[in-house]
């Protein structure tokens, strides 16, 4: 192994081409996606929203149905992000030898990677756009104009937690493995983050350390947008996210090259 | 200057030496064989020339290119066919050839005008919307050469194009490759079928333990290291014959298992033998690059 694996990621609009193979595979098969990425949280944010919310009075100054939809555009976009290129991308990695085709035409791994990153971005985005569909359906949120700058908001969510499972398919030797992930990044953090209750019903020290995580800086941009505020320290929590998407994949295409380049 | 030169390429897994001071020269034009046992470093170095994997030592230049370095120019012109098939299996035939295209730059409208001679050249030009799961093996080898060849290439690397495959299949593959030789395109390719070798490559190289050992045209080859007869004799009883007259009869013989290869310029005096006796089944045969091989890579098994 040597550290030049680990110099800085090269950037290159080459990766075009296979995000849109991606896109292909992804229109072919997309009924059973959207089925299973969108009904699912869907389906629990209305359950929950509707039959919790019924014996709250307000949650967090709003109607819970409301803050836990603003939670859940956020846990369905970092939750479609992360399958994407876990499950996928190791299928496409490991088992289906998608990328050794691809690394045969002139493209590099760097362009692979690239394309892993912005694929599981964009299909999250379909997944964030699809709850903030139903908000908007259902007229949850306080101001149309604010509501709608959750999409950028979802796009830079989408690419963060794209860039952190890129990490763990980069190390993974099997798809058993993602499991770890799962039950020891995945589920504390919706725990603690404030998708389902806010963050201050947490023991001081659990609060600290959500403070640090990813999907509590995505939900605190998020939540406010749905109930007609405008977030509080934008600046930090768009630096944070960037911060755990750069440093995650930085780290993500240095592993994958020590992997597949010896 | 010949197409692919590549000079003391090196490369080292841990303290294993995979690739020891290999040179290569390939002309344009010509069909160039990288023969050996498993795991003497043939796919090794075909990772190393196509850019994938940086040696540890040498220098390698296709067709005017530095690689690694601009080994993504390299590629742009050759095609590749891998060892395992990794076609696409959620798309069609022909969606398979569009995909790959677009990774070379091309516009669709290049591909698509492609697509037809790449089908009528894979004998898949029916099966243009079937999905790449209802294919046979020899359908998806034949499909993953053409997708080789959508960005039109000076030069096709094939690494065992024939492994897995049943000789019908492989006899289709074979007519393929000499089409591509008789259009000028140079090739180069890896086998440990020796017959593959012997048919298609105008020259070739043996190489073992990370070394050329042997290099020449198949025929100079055959003509300057080994007998021209061959007889392998058959029995349980081939190692008393082998003691009572192989150093007599044979000019050199080697006994693996029940087979006794007895090698001879003079067949004569052997068929006159083997004919007076009843317990032992023979086959006289010219000899040909396997002997060749085996002669220089020994008969043990490699796992």
């Amino acid at each position: 192994m040597s550290l030049h694996d680990f110099t800085r990621p090269r950037l290159s609009l080459r990766f075009v081409p296979v995000w849109r193979r991606h896109f292909l595979v992804w229109r072919k098969l997309a009924l059973s996606s959207i089925l299973g990425n969108l009904a699912d949280p869907m389906l629990y944010m209305l359950g929950f929203g509707y039959g919790l919310g019924s014996l709250m009075p307000e949650v967090g100054g709003a109607r819970y149905i409301t803050f836990l939809a603003a939670g859940t555009v956020c846990y369905s976009t970092m939750n479609s992000a992360t399958f994407e290129v876990l499950y996928s991308g190791f299928s496409r990695m490991h088992v289906q030898k998608t990328w050794d085709a691809i690394l045969n035409a002139p493209l590099n791994l760097d362009d692979v990677m690239l394309a892993e990153l912005t694929w599981g971005a964009s299909k999250s985005l379909l997944s964030g756009v699809a709850i903030l569909a139903v908000i908007w359906a259902l007229g949850l949120q306080a101001s149309w104009l604010l509501s709608l700058w959750v999409l950028p908001v979802v796009i830079l969510i989408g690419l963060t937690f794209s860039a952190m499972g890129l990490v763990m398919t980069a190390l993974s030797p099997s798809y058993d493995f993602f499991m770890y992930y799962f039950t020891l990044v995945i589920t504390p953090m919706v725990l603690l983050c404030g998708v389902f209750y806010p963050v201050d019903r947490l023991p001081d020290f659990l609060q600290i350390a959500a403070a640090f995580l990813p999907l509590s800086h995505a939900i605190d941009l998020v939540r406010p947008l749905i109930l007609g505020e405008v977030p509080a320290h934008i600046f930090r929590h768009v630096a944070a996210l960037l911060a755990w998407g750069g440093v995650s994949y930085w780290l993500a295409v240095g592993f994958t090259r020590r992997r597949l380049l010896k | 200057m010949p197409l692919l030169s590549a000079r003391n390429l090196r490369k080292k897994y841990g303290d294993t030496e995979v690739v020891r001071g290999l040179d290569l020269d390939i002309e344009a034009g010509e069909c160039f064989g990288l023969i050996g046992p498993n795991g003497a470093g043939k796919t090794t170095t075909l990772k190393m020339l196509l850019g994938l994997i940086a040696p540890d030592g040498g220098s390698i230049e296709i067709l005017g290119t530095p690689v690694p370095l601009r080994g993504r120019e390299a590629r742009l012109r050759i095609g590749v066919v891998p060892q395992m098939d990794n076609l696409d299996p959620d798309f069609s035939v022909r969606e398979n050839l569009l995909v790959y295209g677009r990774y070379f730059g091309m516009a669709d409208s290049l591909i698509e005008s492609r697509v037809p001679a790449l089908l009528e050249f894979a004998g898949l030009a029916s099966k243009a919307d079937a999905r790449i799961t209802t294919l046979s093996g020899g359908m998806k080898r034949r499909l993953t050469l053409a997708r080789a060849l959508v960005n039109d290439p000076e030069l096709i690397v094939l690494d065992e194009p024939t492994t897995g495959l049943d000789p019908q299949a492989r006899h289709v593959i074979w007519q393929g490759l000499r089409r591509l030789i008789s259009q000028g395109k140079t090739i180069l390719l890896t086998t440990h079928f020796m017959e593959e070798a012997e048919r298609l490559c105008d020259r070739l190289v043996i190489i073992d333990h990370g070394t050329a050992i042997a290099h020449g045209s198949p025929r100079d080859m055959i003509a300057a290291e080994i007998e021209p007869d061959v007889m392998e004799i058959y029995g349980e009883r081939v190692a008393d014959w082998g003691e009572q007259y192989g150093t007599t009869l044979c000019e050199r013989f080697e006994i693996t298992g029940e087979t006794l290869f007895c090698y001879t310029r003079d067949c004569g005096r052997v068929l006159d033998q083997l004919r007076a006796q009843h317990t032992l089944r023979y086959l006289h045969r010219p000899s040909n690059l396997e002997d060749v091989f085996l002669k220089f890579t020994g008969r043990e098994l490699r796992d």
